[in-house]
């Protein structure tokens, strides 16, 4: 053992100058290269989606406008028609809904953690939420379908809970931990300086809190809220199992409704490659691509924004 | 000693990377070799293929093929599930020797059904299942025509209990329900209601919601969760499909780009024999095709063998 530990020291240490030079150069290599990988791959998706999302409308003459604003999707009807609203709507509306719930529970999680009970409030709490990361999605949605969906029935007319409810209720709780963890982080980073400052003017705990430390951390607060929304938008299992898939426009989120990833996850193993529905489902994977992208321009503007 | 780490690391990526590629190489090698030397030698099967397709499909599939490696352990079959639209592409394009389908590769967009050789495994009955409460056990197919199209709204106008229907459909492109709607309901389009791909879920659906009706294969009423409906009378039975008084059924296809050569073709001659067509189908709750009184084709025309 010091043996080793004695010629790593000696090596480090009496190493030759065209040594550090070759391995700076090869350092260099070796982290330019993973870079460049990384930039490769998120292009060449960028890219192939592009290519595959465009083609309903470029080669199976699928009308963009139809595609975008129609309500009837009937792939499969002799007249098909290809309106993907519906699902377009579904996937805002839950995540909306979904961002509605979390956001105010994740950020009050974040201050109970950082200013009201710093010490015990955070060893509690922090294992909560990673071990609400540590859940995988399938399982959130098994117990949606066990508990939630037959519990939301129950207030139904008539038949079973599947609804707009479930899928929100379900997304919410997967996305809290996100939006928590990274409230807290912008309020933990808040300088003290501010809290002192604003006691010393004679403010209460709550008054620091709401007039003071909240406003500065804003445009934090808000990215961690929009980086949960984006995990939500995305989410298809979960949801699929909970929401009923219809292609209706919802009416109240008692209604089933169906998501753009929960189409699909649906129908993509039951289309062949090339066919008008398999290509429409790539154009659907476009539309998701572009919102997310929606939501990185937001988070960039945000953190642009910030104050602190 | 750092120095040697870095190189270690970059020698096990090189490393790594020429494995992930020659696995690569040789598997597909190895098929045109196995195929050579099995024409020499008829008794023995060895190779490797894959099969991909109709998650409903495999378990029969998978079952079969781990009796026929049992038998021949110089064989290596795969058996993968990705539905009937990514089988009937991946066998096109010769990604897969076998590509499994619920339905007439002439059905589906996108596919030269001219290309592929069809080899109809088995059949597979579906039964309109409800809930045990609804208190209906037979009606006519007029009747099911209006419940899928939302033009019954509630049992009791079929003299069941006062419970609203509740439909628990399948996606567009399910090869069940394609089926469903060719055959039950004549073309027409259901209506809308929950959406599931997998028939375990739909199971679950039908037995826990008050009020639902679907659709499912034979081999899920294997218990009494759900009650499957009679049709005009027919029950959902094998001996009815078999005989061609019940119509909802379909074929389980396997397809191959061309005639089956080798592995392939040793395989699907097993799917056919007595042992794959007497024990395993009928295990898996499928109806073996030798005993089909009548026949289909693409168009969907039954006719007497």
């Amino acid at each position: 053992m010091k043996q080793i530990e004695h010629t790593e020291a000696s090596d480090r240490l009496i190493s030759s100058k065209k040594n550090r030079q070759m391995d700076e150069v090869r350092g260099g290599i070796l982290v330019r290269f993973c870079a460049f990988l990384m930039i490769a791959v998120s292009i060449a998706i960028t890219i192939f989606l592009g290519i595959k999302g465009l083609q309903s409308f470029i080669v199976n003459g699928v009308s963009p406008i139809e595609f975008l604003t129609s309500i009837n999707w009937n792939p499969t009807a002799e007249n098909p028609e290809y309106g993907a609203l519906p699902f377009i709507f579904g996937s805002i509306a839950v995540t909306l809904l979904s961002a509605l719930i979390a956001a105010p529970l994740g950020i009050a999680g974040a201050i109970f953690m950082t200013e009201i009970a710093p010490a015990w409030g955070r060893k509690i709490l922090q294992p909560v939420i990673e071990l609400l990361v540590g859940i995988p999605s399938v399982v959130y949605g098994f117990i949606g379908l066990t508990v939630l969906v037959p519990f939301i029935g129950q207030f139904k007319s008539s038949g079973s809970g599947h609804s707009l409810l479930a899928g929100t209720i379900v997304l919410s709780i997967m996305i809290l931990p996100t939006v928590t963890s990274i409230a807290t982080d912008a309020m933990a980073s808040l300088p003290k300086s501010l809290r002192e400052g604003s006691y010393a003017l004679g403010a209460t705990r709550w008054q620091t809190i709401r007039r003071v430390l909240v406003p500065a951390a804003f445009p934090t607060l808000m990215t961690a809220v929009v980086l949960g929304m984006a995990r939500a938008f995305g989410e298809a299992l979960a949801v699929q199992m909970v929401i009923g898939n219809t292609r209706n426009l919802p009416e109240s989120i008692m209604d089933t409704a169906g998501t753009l990833t929960t189409i699909i996850t649906l129908n993509m193993g039951h289309t062949t490659y090339g066919s008008v529905e398999n290509n429409t489902l790539w154009s659907m994977g476009l539309v998701l691509l572009v919102v997310s992208f929606m939501f990185i321009l937001i988070i960039r503007y945000l953190s642009s924004r910030r104050k602190i | 000693m750092k120095k040697n780490k870095l190189w270690l690391l970059t020698f096990l990526t090189i490393a790594l990377l020429a494995f992930v590629t020659a696995c690569g190489n040789s598997s597909s090698s190895g098929d045109s070799k196995d195929s050579k030397g099995n024409a020499s030698n008829k008794d023995e099967a060895s190779g490797s293929i894959t099969i991909s397709g109709s998650s409903a499909m495999q378990p029969l599939v998978l079952a079969a093929a781990e009796k026929f490696m049992d038998k021949h352990p110089k064989a290596d079959i795969q058996v993968q599930a990705g539905g009937s639209g990514t089988g009937l592409s991946q066998v096109s394009e010769g990604s897969v020797q076998i590509g499994n389908s619920d339905v007439f590769a002439e059905e589906k967009d996108g596919i030269d059904a001219k290309a592929l050789k069809d080899h109809k495994v088995a059949v597979v009955g579906m039964a309109a299942a409800v809930n045990p409460e609804v208190g209906v056990k037979d009606i006519t197919k007029d009747e099911l025509k209006k419940i899928f199209t939302g033009k019954i709204k509630n049992w009791k106008e079929l003299g069941g209990k006062d419970q609203k229907i509740t439909l628990v459909n399948r996606p567009d492109s399910s090869g069940t329900r394609a089926t469903f709607v060719k055959y039950a309901l004549d073309g027409a389009t259901p209506a809308e209601g929950i959406t599931e791909d997998s028939s375990n879920t739909v199971k679950k659906l039908i037995a826990e919601t008050p009020g639902a009706i679907g659709y499912l294969a034979f081999s899920y009423l294997t218990d009494d969760k759900i009650t499957p409906l009679s049709i005009d009378g027919v029950k959902p039975e094998e001996s009815n499909v078999e005989s061609g008084k019940y119509t909802i059924w379909a074929y389980e296809h396997s397809y191959t780009k061309g005639e089956p050569e080798g592995l392939a073709k040793q395989f699907l001659d097993y799917l056919m024999s007595d042992e794959v067509q007497k024990e395993i189908v009928k295990d898996q709750g499928y109806i073996s095709v030798s005993n089909m009184k009548v026949e289909r084709d693409a168009a969907g025309k039954q006719s007497d063998k």
